[in-house]
């Protein structure tokens, strides 16, 4: 964490053959990815596309096929793969006694939390927070936080441990549209400054046509994959979004669309 | 104070003993929200006990304990596997496993023999079971000691947990087993009808103080010591059963703190 390291370019990760199924139900068929290091990938979908069980897969949290593998480019070293993730939300309701210093000490420190405060844990929380200028933030109750907030101080855990591989779950839910710049903004600033690779799931097509550098157009299996510009010409990509709602970029469009895309996209009812 | 009375010295030892770990246990079990399932727990007893009966066993404590772990453990793989909501599940095993007990128990209408079991007498506790209580008050902080932060995490957000290596499933059937052990042990001195409200109370009040888990513990574990004190000396002066006079302590605790909550916090 606190060496902050230029990505080497030389690891990758594949994700081979991997498929999910519930019983009869096929949910995710024959995937297959290659992540390169230091490079932000935005998976794209409709809604029940498949995109959390992806992720859920990848994390091992649920049954699947087909494997991933962490790779050194240079001499095919196979390696372990550590993943950091942050996801959609948590489990914190109004009024519980959680600090941020307890949510993150209970994932990265084996010190139970109700005994005394550890100063040493303290100081490397707050090292990781300040990251994402987040320091503040140590004391105050979790539940009391705004999306923004928490999303940040759970980054700053995410990339704690020095994780190779970053997984993220629609993390733009209930931030607004200066907290979703803040938050890709942060994005930039872990892919160029870490040695790890981001997988997201995005909605928003404007800052993914915006940021990143891989988009993965997900609906059972893999429809297009590719720069942003590819995927979002392509006939795949119309199927699914229809030709109305190609981003901004694309249709170099003044910024009040991006807005209106992006409240449409909250309230989920594009997709329906 | 009735100090110099040997019993009463028992029960306020074990009463030392009983009160801060369940003021423990509670916030647990209130965070994970388990309160159903220690309440389930806790009426299974006699079901543990109906097994004894039947199997012939003289010590059913025994019987009691082992049950208790076995049907903890079974409602906590039932809950991961099915997709019917927790409360459910948990409310039919244990309606099943109480009338399945009441049915062995009431053979014969002998089920008089066993009410106490209902209410609890703290004062009828000998030293050995005091030593046996201290025995499992000493397991349980070193399981705390060492799990916490792990069950903690799982709370908040198992798949995150997960993702750190945290080993899940083994900590969630590990506080399982120390409930079911924890409540079996105390159900005579405390009683089946009140155990849970012990559970759940100084944790629930300590909850509108705090807001951090240091807090949380502290005010806990002082309500639960606190109420567990004064209930027992004010039962010992007004002639009525200890367990409810803890619990009805423990209630006043948790009003206060929600109004002051109210008062002070909007």
């Amino acid at each position: 964490m606190k060496k902050i390291i230029q990505p080497c370019g030389l690891h990758c990760i594949k994700v081979n053959h991997l498929g999910v199924r519930f019983g009869e139900q096929v949910i995710l068929e024959d995937i297959n990815l290659h992540i390169h290091c230091g490079s932000l990938n935005a998976i794209i979908g409709k809604n029940g596309a498949g995109k959390s069980t992806l992720i859920k897969a990848i994390l091992n949290d649920i049954p699947h096929e087909g494997d991933i593998e962490f790779k050194d480019r240079e001499n095919g070293r196979i390696q372990k793969l550590k993943i950091g993730y942050v996801p959609q939300s948590i489990n914190i309701e109004k009024n519980t006694p959680v600090s941020v210093y307890d949510l993150i000490a209970s994932y990265q420190f084996r010190f139970p939390v109700f005994l005394k405060k550890s100063k040493k844990i303290e100081e490397k929380i707050k090292q990781a927070l300040e990251v994402f200028e987040a320091e503040d933030l140590i004391d105050k109750q979790v539940c009391n936080l705004s999306g923004g907030q928490l999303q940040r101080v759970l980054l700053a855990m995410a990339v704690m441990d020095e994780p190779n591989l970053l997984l993220l779950d629609e993390p733009v839910s209930g931030v607004d549209q200066n907290g979703m710049e803040l938050f890709y903004r942060n994005m930039q600033y872990l892919k160029e400054n870490f040695d790890l690779s981001i997988i997201l799931i995005s909605h928003d097509l404007d800052y993914v046509a915006k940021y990143a550098d891989k988009v993965i157009l997900l609906d059972k299996s893999i429809l297009r994959e590719g720069t942003p510009k590819e995927v979002f010409q392509s006939e795949e990509f119309k199927q699914i979004f229809g030709a109305e709602e190609l981003p901004d970029y694309v249709r170099r469009e003044k910024k009040d669309r991006s807005s209106q895309i992006a409240s449409k996209l909250e309230g989920g009812s594009l997709w329906d | 104070m009735g100090l110099e009375y040997g019993f009463m010295r028992n029960a306020f030892v074990a009463i030392l003993i009983i009160t801060p770990l369940f003021g423990m246990l509670g916030t647990m079990i209130v965070s994970r929200k388990m309160a159903f399932f220690s309440d389930a727990l806790g009426h299974s007893a006699l079901t543990g006990i109906a097994f004894g009966v039947i199997l012939g066993v003289a010590d059913t404590n025994i019987t009691m304990v082992v049950f208790g772990i076995a049907f903890a453990l079974l409602l906590n793989y039932i809950s991961s596997k099915s997709g019917t909501s927790t409360d459910t599940i948990i409310s039919v095993f244990s309606s099943c496993s109480v009338a399945i007990g009441l049915a062995i128990l009431s053979k014969g209408g002998n089920f008089s023999k066993y009410s106490s079991l209902l209410v609890g007498d703290i004062l009828s506790i000998s030293k050995w079971e005091i030593v046996s209580l201290f025995v499992i008050f000493v397991v349980a902080y070193v399981f705390f000691f060492c799990c916490f932060n792990y069950l903690h995490a799982a709370s908040i957000h198992r798949t995150l947990a997960k993702s750190r290596q945290i080993p899940v499933r083994l900590v969630e059937n590990l506080f399982a087993v120390l409930i079911a052990v924890i409540v079996m042990l105390s159900i005579k001195w405390v009683g089946i009808l009140i155990i849970n409200a012990l559970l759940i109370l100084p944790a629930a009040a300590s909850r509108n103080l705090s807001a951090n888990m240091r807090e949380y513990h502290f005010f806990s574990i002082l309500f639960s010591l606190f109420s567990g004190i004064l209930g027992l000396f004010v039962s010992y002066y007004t002639n009525v059963a200890t367990g409810p006079m803890i619990v009805i302590f423990a209630s006043i605790l948790y009003f206060a703190t929600y109004l002051y909550t109210r008062k002070y916090q909007g």
